[in-house]
């Protein structure tokens, strides 16, 4: 009889995944981030494989033409990426905000901070096309631009992913559906947003400060 | 007003075909992966039936190459994505929720997602014969340069977009299956109280996480390749083939454990409940399954040994590692069945020919893993008689074994035994008829995926017996579809717990209710309905 009390009490706090510790979305969340970041790995792997056997990197002008190789030069020029850095750097910290907002019940601050994170990811994604007119290579240029092109391309398609999510999130704050206790889509974005970011911190390093041979 | 307000809601008719389209339940959602999965498994099997007809003698002109080169790549792309991985998911997806007392999975939604990309994914890889150059024929592992836009066409294009969704589908899978069993337990089901079959889903699922999207990146590099111009894997412009064998088995080798472990789950469920005992050394199968995992990935390039690109020494000691928990396993299925009461039961001899066939196939495969051996026996026969032994004598005997023990718990029916039984014998003689040769062939150095070979090779015979071998199995479908269709409408009724089983979807009725248990009995062990049936725990079970 014990039992059966037990468990008719336990019975909904299963079926709405409110036991103890981590809920389920964000559980869910993080999962799906370590499959993105096992998929970040691979188009990685094959950068770090393309640009360990190539003899010169970036690509030399004997190999692929004056004009390319002066384009290829990407640690001449890297100041517009690095605004850019700054700019979805920043948003980290914003997003971050909106998280602390609501946990604090501040619908308000949820929403400003929110509304300002997807602007300056619009900003990011904007400075990127930018740039990706202004670079003078393409993605079919030898195997420098197609790894370019792949990474920054995955990357810049999950910032876009991102804006959309902060999107719905924010759609969802200015509803009034958030609060300190609920407010799990508010968390798992901005968890997926720091990941966006992470990778991007990889990929600046990578493509325009880590020296190359 | 209370009782009024318990009185369940007067549901709207909907037609039986809106409810499997539109359905969440976890168990529907599992029937539909099962359904589906045995149509790709019957279509699969009529491609590989093509290529033993073209096979079955020398200089043989049935088939024209360029036809059967679209027949085996098809044939193992069906087998592999879209039988043996979702009928295993399919499996989960039924058992999973059941068995840790769960009301559904985590993410109902999500769920049903990942199942209907799968019959999208199989037709739009189907849809590469009605292209112009054919359906993809570089062979299911896709090496580069032959899958590259100057040696095959649209079809190609077709299967890289269907692997890829079919790849999204199990990553989504495996979060709600991870998501589900870390979280949704039912109050005592401890992690060592889990069954197997749940820690093998576990580790199915870690490895699909980490697995899978490598195998997403590779493809999706493939595609930017054929179809932008981009320069990863074609040597003539500045690629690198072996690049793509990496990233491609470091998928592919954890896939062939995705594709084998939750049969060995199902496999644990059926030899304790058939010879009465409780499965022997329950910890040391959970370790050796997560051994099995976390070493998975430090194996993938005894694929490639040939290529002279990788540290033999180190993938070969790996690859005879990972054997070690795979023995562990087998003497834990021995021990179980020993002084059992055994009852043979369809089940049962479907889990002998599993443990006979898999040590078969565990023992060829090691042979491989010695790099002079391998040397020897790369892209022989003697490879396709190994991935037969382990996926179709392991997984396939494993699924059925999985479709006779849980289909009284699906249907609330029994399939039929004698039937059974048939079904049983002639797959079992058929397999060994079909696949034994090839130990044989592969020796004497029969190339695979070749579409013809010369009289004076000597390999005539043997194909041929082969061939026959394949015809029993095709014959061997029959008496089990006709066991299936005849069960479904006039089997005997099942009741609750037909087999004396051990876990929980046994203390609810067959089929279950869509919030699966009315009451959950008391979770003192890994067998809580064994407990209550035998008084250890007090039953709140539906067989009161």
């Amino acid at each position: 009889m014990s039992a059966s009390t037990a468990l008719t009490t336990h019975a909904p706090a299963i079926a709405e995944g409110h036991r103890a510790g981590i809920s389920n979305p964000i559980l869910g969340m993080i999962l799906f981030i370590c499959s993105e970041v096992m998929f970040f790995a691979g188009l990685f792997a094959a950068y770090f494989n393309v640009r360990a056997t190539a003899p010169v990197w970036p690509p030399s002008a004997a190999e692929v033409g004056e004009h390319l190789a002066e384009r290829f030069d990407l640690h001449a020029e890297p100041w517009l990426a690095a605004i850019l850095t700054i700019v979805l750097v920043s948003s980290s910290f914003t997003c971050q905000l909106g998280v602390w907002a609501i946990r604090r019940d501040d619908r308000r601050g949820l929403i400003r901070a929110i509304g300002v994170t997807m602007v300056m990811g619009i900003a990011f994604l904007i400075g990127q096309v930018y740039d990706y007119s202004q670079l003078g290579f393409g993605l079919s240029d030898g195997t420098f631009g197609t790894t370019f092109f792949t990474l920054t391309g995955f990357h810049g398609a999950h910032v876009f992913g991102g804006v959309i999510m902060l999107g719905v999130v924010l759609f969802r704050a200015m509803g009034g559906q958030f609060s300190a206790r609920h407010h799990d889509a508010v968390e798992a974005a901005s968890i997926y947003w720091h990941f966006v970011d992470v990778v991007w911190i990889c990929l600046f390093s990578l493509l325009y400060i880590i020296p190359t041979k | 007003m209370a009782t009024t307000a318990l009185t369940p809601a007067a549901t709207t008719y909907r037609s039986s075909l809106y409810e499997w389209v539109t359905t969440t339940d976890h168990k529907k959602i599992g029937i539909l992966y099962l359904v589906n999965s045995f149509v790709f498994f019957f279509i699969g099997g009529i491609l590989a039936l093509g290529v033993r007809s073209q096979l079955a003698v020398p200089e043989n002109k049935l088939i024209p190459p360029e036809l059967y080169n679209q027949l085996f790549t098809l044939h193992a792309s069906l087998m592999l994505f879209l039988f043996i991985i979702p009928i295993l998911a399919g499996f989960a997806n039924y058992v999973v929720p059941l068995q840790i007392g769960a009301p559904d999975m985590a993410f109902p939604r999500i769920n049903a997602l990942s199942f209907w990309m799968l019959p999208l994914a199989g037709i739009i890889m189907l849809a590469g014969f009605l292209t112009p150059n054919g359906a993809a024929a570089e062979g299911w592992t896709s090496y580069s340069p032959l899958a590259q836009r100057a040696y095959s066409g649209t079809g190609t294009d077709l299967w890289v977009v269907a692997v890829t969704l079919i790849g999204t589908s199990s990553i989504l899978g495996s979060i709600n299956f991870l998501v589900t069993i870390f979280k949704m337990r039912a109050p005592g089901m401890t992690m060592f109280r889990l069954p197997i079959l749940v820690w093998t889903a576990l580790v199915t699922s870690v490895l699909v996480l980490m697995a899978t999207p490598v195998l997403t990146s590779a493809l999706i590099m493939l595609f930017i390749d054929r179809n932008y111009g981009g320069h990863f894997f074609d040597p003539a412009t500045g690629g690198n083939a072996v690049l793509w064998q990496n990233i491609f088995w470091f998928y592919s080798h954890p896939a062939v454990y995705i594709m084998i472990l939750i049969a060995m789950g199902i496999v644990s469920e059926v030899l304790p409940v058939f010879s009465r005992k409780p499965l022997f050394g329950y910890k040391a199968f959970v370790f050796a399954t997560a051994g099995i995992g976390a070493l998975g990935f430090s194996v993938w390039a005894h694929h490639m040994f040939t290529t002279g690109t990788v540290y033999l020494p180190f993938f070969s000691f790996m690859t005879f590692l990972i054997a070690v928990p795979t023995g562990v396993k087998m003497f834990n299925w021995i021990a179980t069945l020993f002084r059992g009461q055994l009852r043979f039961s369809t089940p049962l001899l479907f889990a002998l020919g599993f443990l006979t066939m898999f040590l078969i196939g565990g023992i060829n495969g090691a042979f491989s893993a010695a790099v002079p051996v391998d040397f020897a026996l790369h892209d022989t026969y003697w490879v396709v008689a190994h991935l037969h032994y382990v996926l179709f004598g392991g997984s396939v005997f494993g699924v059925m074994a999985g479709v006779y023990y849980w289909f009284p718990k699906m249907t609330g029916r029994m399939l039929n035994e004698t039937l059974g039984k048939i079904h049983f014998v002639l797959m079992f003689i058929g397999f060994n008829v079909t696949f034994f040769p090839m130990h044989i062939l592969g020796l004497e150095g029969m190339p695979r995926r070749i579409a013809m070979y010369a009289s004076s090779s000597g390999w005539g015979g043997l194909n041929l017996l082969a061939t026959v071998g394949s015809i029993v199995i095709a014959a061997s479908m029959l008496p089990f579809l006709w066991n299936v269709l005849v069960s479904l409408r006039s089997g005997e009724v099942a009741g609750d717990d037909p087999w004396e089983g051990n876990t929980l979807e046994w203390a609810t009725s067959s089929p279950p209710p869509p919030y699966n248990f009315d009451h959950l009995p008391e979770i003192r062990s890994e067998r809580p309905v064994f407990d209550a049936r035998h008084g250890r725990t007090s039953s709140h079970g539906t067989r009161a």
